[in-house]
């Protein structure tokens, strides 16, 4: 064996994996029904169950959206009333919110946020990933105090993000112990360039571990026999990490960075405690939204957050299409069904020799 | 060494670090592999500095006086409790800030529990047209910015005289719980045997019945863990609170903490502004501490597939 021994709470994480999948639905393993038949009964029921979650969704996500869709095509001309409120004179102006995306001095506010927001999630995803990896590769090979660590590690992540903003501002004082350690007097939580590397700092702390973590799960499901074969056909540690480590964890590696770069995409928190609202140099799209709905402009408010919501979605798809990132476990749901009509009792034992053969065949291809 | 030295020090001794179980077993010479497993270890205690550093230096930060918090010694001295009176004294209200995010995080997370566990049993035990679309959908609604849920919802709660309420907060927290919730138990009642439950149905149990006596003591750890991650994200949501929220007396405690002020912009608060960051972020720990386990375990199934 030349894996570690996994901890338990891994261990149980591996057997997760490795257990053949259990028939999901009664007729799989009975014989009285044919598969595909559906009892009406089972349907209602599923319908009664699913929709209180349905109904509060579309109250919490569907509503707004449409609602942002249908703002973001009216403007409010005459502002503020009397009162201080809104003023109930709003014109449709068709996609007028949306052209000004381009032009006059909001569309460069936009265009500069827009470009904040891509160089954020490209800059922390990628340090994120290639941290995370390391933390990864250096864990799974550790045999003691890997509880330990493994507590550590979730340190930052449990870390409020608002937290994590303010004890980053601390430490980035222009008389903190960032510049004095770096002998430096850089204004980090002004504006400028240094404001954007403190913001990736601090971003990239509180991220990569959660990675590492990811990846490690993935890591620790990769059979021992699969790096024998490799080490018996004279493959070194670079082959091992190029051909078995890394397609093996690819999965597990590719729902994470979409999900990081998801997150990384509505960055609002830390930018806006660490440094600031309404500065240019960090000013995410989530931030120019929120400020113009503070502003009462919820027209130009409402287009940027519509924005912001299919650049989402459109990384998303990409991500899911392009490269096939298995988020809702589909795939294993079908795996699932074919394996239990094939075979419906298998034991584990099996199951971990047919998946460690075809890795083995995979990896010495 | 700074933060970014620790953390190219953590990248480069990363990589190097990792063969050593493959050498050792490759019956390499001694010498070699005590290099290499003390290089791992090496590449361990920069991890755990990476990870650690910048709450140590918080906590730290915390425990000095107004007086010395420039300080840049390691430990706090004199030790002291200032900042942290401070941030009872009642001027702040910050003890009321925690108490909202207890009971709004706390409402958010029984909600989205008493919803999740009905919807990840119908997606794991039943078998249903769009199954799988539903669940994507479900799961696509977790990708969702905050910011379209906060802008339309903060004129609808203007409308309807909802500003300044706990619903204004977990009404809109169940946007990101929900999905989170459902995950995690769908994710755990997959793995759960059918056997158990059918046993109990051939014995003349109801599916319900079967549910509640059968399946439901056997998901209970799912459960738990399934609370303590949405805890934990609804006790550090930010911007749904901010903007919902303009009353210091409803505001949550991320929020109350990123609002400490000093008497000017360029002297603030930094010792209480860390007391409080402290005390925010310790029942997390304790929590992660104490639940690692079943944490990493919720963690990797719900999103490492």
């Amino acid at each position: 064996m030349t894996s570690t021994v996994p901890s338990p709470g891994a261990q149980t994480g591996t057997l997760q994996r490795t257990t053949p999948p259990r028939p999901a639905t009664p007729r799989q393993s009975t014989t009285r029904r044919k598969r595909g038949n559906r009892s009406p009964g089972e349907g209602r029921m599923a319908a009664m169950l699913l929709s209180p979650t349905i109904l509060v969704l579309a109250l919490v996500i569907m509503y707004p959206l449409l609602s942002a869709v249908h703002q973001s095509l009216f403007r409010a001309e005459s502002g503020l009333d009397a009162d201080g409120f809104v003023s109930e004179v709003e014109s449709f102006v068709g996609l007028a919110n949306y052209a000004d995306l381009f032009v006059g001095e909001s569309g460069r506010r936009f265009l500069n946020a827009f470009a904040n927001t891509t160089f954020f999630t490209v800059t922390t995803v990628f340090l994120e990933t290639v941290l995370g990896l390391c933390m990864a590769l250096a864990m799974n090979r550790a045999f003691r105090g890997r509880s330990f660590l493994r507590a550590s590690i979730l340190v930052p992540w449990a870390v409020p993000t608002a937290v994590s903003g303010l004890l980053w501002r601390w430490i980035f004082q222009s008389d903190g112990i960032a510049n004095n350690l770096l002998g430096s007097e850089v204004l980090w939580t002004a504006e400028g360039n240094a404001s954007k590397l403190a913001v990736i700092i601090a971003e990239v702390w509180k991220t990569a571990p959660f990675i590492g973590l990811l990846v490690l799960a993935g890591m620790q499901i990769i059979p021992a026999e699969v790096y024998e074969a490799a080490k018996i056909d004279g493959a070194g540690w670079w082959r091992q990490l190029g051909s078995i480590t890394l397609p093996l964890v690819k999965p597990t590696l590719l729902v994470a960075v979409l999900f990081r770069m998801l997150d990384a995409l509505r960055m609002f928190d830390l930018p806006f405690v660490l440094v600031g609202p309404g500065k240019e140099s960090v000013e995410t799209l989530s931030m120019l939204a929120w400020d113009e709905s503070n502003q009462l402009r919820y027209g130009s408010a409402s287009a940027f957050a519509v924005v912001l919501f299919l650049y989402v979605a459109v990384v998303a798809i990409v991500f899911v299409k392009v490269l096939g990132a298995d988020v809702t476990g589909a795939k294993e749901l079908k795996l699932m069904s074919k394996k239990s009509r094939t075979k419906a009792t298998r034991t584990r034992d099996i199951a971990d020799r047919e998946i460690a053969e075809q890795k083995k065949a995979e990896a010495t291809r | 060494m700074t933060i970014s030295d620790l953390r190219n020090a953590a990248a480069d001794s990363g990589a190097p670090s990792a063969p050593t179980a493959a050498a050792a077993a490759a019956g390499q010479p001694k010498a070699k592999r005590t290099w290499r497993s003390y290089s791992v270890y090496a590449g361990l205690a920069l991890i755990f500095a990476y990870c650690l550093a910048p709450f140590y230096w918080m906590i730290v930060s915390s425990l000095r006086r107004t007086a010395d918090i420039f300080d840049n010694t390691l430990l706090p001295a004199p030790f002291s409790l200032e900042n942290y009176v401070k941030v009872f004294d009642g001027s702040t209200m910050f003890g009321q800030a925690l108490l909202n995010s207890l009971i709004v995080a706390g409402t958010t997370t029984v909600f989205a529990l008493v919803l999740g566990v009905f919807a990840a049993y119908a997606i794991s035990r039943l078998n249903f047209r769009f199954k799988s679309v539903i669940l994507g959908v479900i799961i696509a609604t977790s990708m969702f910015p905050g910011i379209s849920v906060v802008v339309p919802l903060l004129r609808l709660f203007t409308d309807i005289g909802w500003i300044n309420t706990y619903q204004a907060m977990i009404v809109p927290n169940l946007s990101f719980a929900i999905p989170l919730a459902v995950w995690n138990l769908t994710t755990f009642m997959k793995q759960l045997p059918f056997d158990l439950e059918e046993a109990a149905m051939i014995d003349g149990c109801t599916k319900w019945q079967a549910f509640r006596k059968v399946l439901l003591p056997l998901a209970a750890p799912g459960v738990f863990t399934t609370a303590i991650l949405t805890f934990i994200h609804s006790w550090n949501e930010f911007i749904i609170a901010l903007s919902m929220i303009n009353n210091p007396a409803v505001q949550t405690a991320t929020v109350a903490i990123s609002k400490f002020t000093g008497a000017t912009e360029f002297q603030a608060p930094f010792g209480e502004q860390m007391a409080a960051g402290v005390i925010v972020t310790v029942p997390l720990v304790i929590m992660v501490l104490v639940f690692q386990r079943r944490i990493v375990e919720g963690l990797t199934a719900g999103a490492g597939k």
